[in-house]
């Protein structure tokens, strides 16, 4: 294992491990504390950051943060690290690679094909010594597309996923705030159930009550009931129709294993996914979950910081080709991001770091009442992943999850952010707003239309 | 609509006696009429003000003695709210002040006792507030016919779940019940969470915990939440464990009559 010096003046800081590097050049956050791995003080964590500009690229090839002998995670980076690819950027450092990344030869193009040969810990360290503009500015470069029924991740799109839980998973209570949001021009990343209840009986019920409404109203959209990804596979051998898989995950194996999971249970879960041929326009149909915080808070951090543990979870999410992928960003707890300050700089790392490892990258922009931030600090996150070019964000009735008690976008906040930043939703489901008359887009500007759709005005009739 | 302001309401107003979530809210352009966004700017700041308001233990410690009821007071290893939030590991263990305090309640009172009731403030000191009396009123009049001893009522302040672990070890209970505050959500700043363990001991994991959650006048009532506790002890006693293996079998005995899987039709799915 390398140590790394680094004098300033008359300062010499020492670091026994590029994993002690990196978790000191860490910009401050709570749960790094928790761990006992952030830096001492401001100047140490700074002078961990000019530590860390020196590294070579080509060092994050030799030392591993998690031992290879230990970790399938690791492995899977190691086995899966394109040479070829990497070869641009080779021969530069981590502060190298933020110029590079800066610079008019990271494009698109160029920037996609970069993205097999970068690590998710040579992503982690150049995030730390990059600035919030940086961050979005690079990431804004990007561009991940991805299919199932509808399109993702196009420049020019912000879509949302429709998040319409109920505490007690009623069916009608699901339906109306369904109603709710496809009317706001919500749902077209997916329209996304957490269960209250993971028996399997229900989760299958409202699977295929959610295939009847898109198939009822002809919504380019997909499906998604938050569970296990081994009750998905049995509800897959149950024949119910099920569009994306979920998964929660994270970037040790430890991690994956206190979620009950493996790369093979995932790879499974895949394959039974692909099994049903129900994309249209593509075939990405696995959707995670991820968030900094997750692997300490399963004590399977190894030492090393919350962040690069996240980026490592981008690395089991792209293996698998999926659809989506979203950072809960607020939701752990103010002792992992104790603030909005912590929040929004947290979203605009992991949004960075997936994309430029050629992850779909979305953001739960979101918090719980027991952190230090408000409905301005969202508003301020929202803004700057919209800048950045987000595929997805969450969409629920005015930013209140009553299941889950905690804060995400609300239908209005996608309506804010597509209309001050020109940004519409995908495609498919863009044609479909303009086809039922809920309302078009054009210059920027939303325009509702004067009349309920008549296949929704029948609906609520029946209420009467 | 109203005639005064320039705000859209939406026509699917009825679709709120369906769900308790916040629909057809409205629009002012495409952004949140003026009473909307004023009405959860007030929920936000009641669960704020939940998370922060202090424990008042003394008003509490003299409502348990109106009924003759004796309670000690600890605080744990988290000095303050701003250090209990950010260090969940010291919410979870007793300062040393406390654990000599209950060594030398031991050493006066030797012999454990069947049960140890502990009450933290946990994320909410106003579920701890609102709710410990009326509960406790209901379940210890169940646990005294089932001829359970108590210890007295232990109020931890700036304490996590685990912390009633470690009460339990020290008072040598065999079982400890912990009512704490749970973390506010916008509608439900002082829902109270109750937490059982059979053989408590410090570093257990929540598998090894039973919880009933919302309990609040608008959730669980006292009384249904008495009868689960209660429900949840006898089979642990019987059993002779808590959490994980436990839960499954009573979670099976009262499936029946809540199972919302049962197919119903829905408006969205109704005839065309």
């Amino acid at each position: 294992m390398a140590s790394f010096v680094h004098t300033v003046g008359h300062l010499v800081y020492r670091f026994d491990s590029l994993k002690e590097v990196m978790a000191k050049a860490s910009p401050a956050r709570s749960g790094d504390f928790l761990a006992g791995v952030a830096a001492e003080n401001d100047g140490e964590r700074v002078a961990a950051q000019m530590a860390l500009a020196n590294i070579p690229l080509t060092h994050f090839l030799s030392e591993a943060l998690i031992p290879y002998e230990e970790d399938e995670v690791t492995r899977l980076i190691i086995d899966s690290h394109d040479a070829e690819a990497f070869a641009p950027v080779s021969h530069l450092t981590v502060g190298g690679l933020r110029d590079w990344l800066l610079g008019e030869q990271a494009n698109e193009d160029s920037l996609r094909a970069l993205a097999p040969g970068l690590t998710p810990e040579m992503a982690a360290a150049v995030s730390k010594i990059m600035r919030v503009q940086d961050l979005i500015l690079v990431a804004q470069k990007i561009r991940v597309v991805t299919q199932f029924r509808g399109t993702m991740g196009l420049r020019g799109r912000l879509s949302t996923r429709l998040q319409p839980n109920h505490p007690t998973d009623e069916p009608a209570g699901i339906a109306a705030s369904i109603l709710d949001g496809l009317l706001y021009g919500n749902g077209d990343a997916m329209i996304g159930i957490n269960p209250a209840t993971d028996s399997i009986s229900s989760i299958c019920a409202m699977l295929e009550m959610l295939d009847a409404i898109i198939q009822r109203y002809q919504i380019p959209t997909q499906a998604c009931v938050l569970t296990h990804v081994t009750t998905s596979i049995e509800a897959i051998n149950r024949g119910v129709p099920l569009d994306l898989v979920f998964q929660s995950i994270a970037g040790s194996e430890a991690a994956n294993a206190s979620f009950g999971i493996n790369l093979n249970v995932l790879q499974e879960g895949y394959e039974a996914g692909l099994s049903l041929k129900r994309g249209t326009v593509g075939q990405n149909l696995m959707y995670f979950e991820t968030g900094q915080g997750s692997a300490l808070s399963a004590n399977a951090h190894h030492g090393v910081d919350q962040q690069t543990c996240e980026t490592r979870a981008y690395a089991v999410g792209r293996h698998f080709k999926p659809f989506l992928v979203n950072t809960v960003v607020g939701f752990i707890g103010p002792e992992y991001l104790y603030n909005g300050k912590q929040i929004i700089r947290a979203g605009l790392e992991d949004h960075f770091c997936g994309k430029l490892l050629g992850v779909p990258m979305g953001c739960d922009i979101c918090y719980t009442n027991h952190a230090e931030a408000d409905q301005d600090d969202m508003d301020t996150l929202l803004t700057l992943l919209g800048v950045a070019g987000i595929n997805f964000i969450m969409g629920i009735p005015g930013s209140d999850d009553i299941m889950l008690n905690y804060q995400t976008t609300s239908f209005h906040d996608a309506l804010y952010a597509r209309q001050t930043l020109g940004l519409k939703p995908g495609p498919e489901f863009e044609a479909w707003l303009e086809r039922t008359g809920i309302f078009t887009q054009g210059d920027g500007r939303i325009r509702f239309g004067d009349n309920l759709p008549p296949a929704f005005r029948q609906a609520l009739a029946q209420l009467a | 609509m109203d005639q005064h302001t320039p705000t859209t309401d939406n026509p699917w107003l009825a679709l709120r006696s369906l769900t308790p979530a916040r629909i057809a809210l409205g629009r002012s352009g495409i952004s949140l009429p003026t009473s909307a966004q004023l009405d959860f700017q007030f929920a936000h700041a009641q669960a704020r003000d939940a998370v922060h308001l202090p424990f008042d233990h003394a008003g509490l410690r003299s409502q348990l003695s109106d009924r003759g009821r004796e309670s000690l007071l600890l605080h744990s290893a988290a000095s303050d709210r701003d250090q209990y939030l950010q260090r969940p590991d010291l919410g979870r263990r007793l300062n040393e002040a406390s654990v000599e305090q209950l060594r030398e309640h031991v050493k006066a009172n030797p012999g454990g006792v069947d049960l140890a009731i502990v009450v933290a403030d946990g994320l909410s000191a106003l579920a701890v507030h609102r709710h410990t009396l009326p509960f406790l009123s209901r379940f210890e009049e169940q646990a005294a016919a089932d001829g359970w001893t108590s210890a007295p009522v232990v109020l931890v302040e700036q304490g996590r779940v685990a912390i009633a672990d470690e009460v339990g070890q020290l008072l040598g209970a065999r079982m400890t019940v912990m009512l704490i505050g749970e973390r506010p959500g916008l509608s439900s700043p002082d829902s109270l969470g109750l937490y059982f363990t059979f053989a408590p001991k410090v570093g257990l994991t929540d598998a090894y915990r039973n919880c009933i959650s919302n309990v609040r006048l608008e959730g669980l009532s006292y009384g249904m939440a008495a009868h689960r506790l209660l429900y949840l002890m006898r089979e642990a006693c019987r059993r002779q464990l808590s959490g994980v293996n436990l839960k499954d079998e009573a979670e099976v005995l009262s499936l029946d009559s809540s199972d919302p899987s049962a197919k119903r039709g829905n408006f969205l799915l109704g005839e065309q």
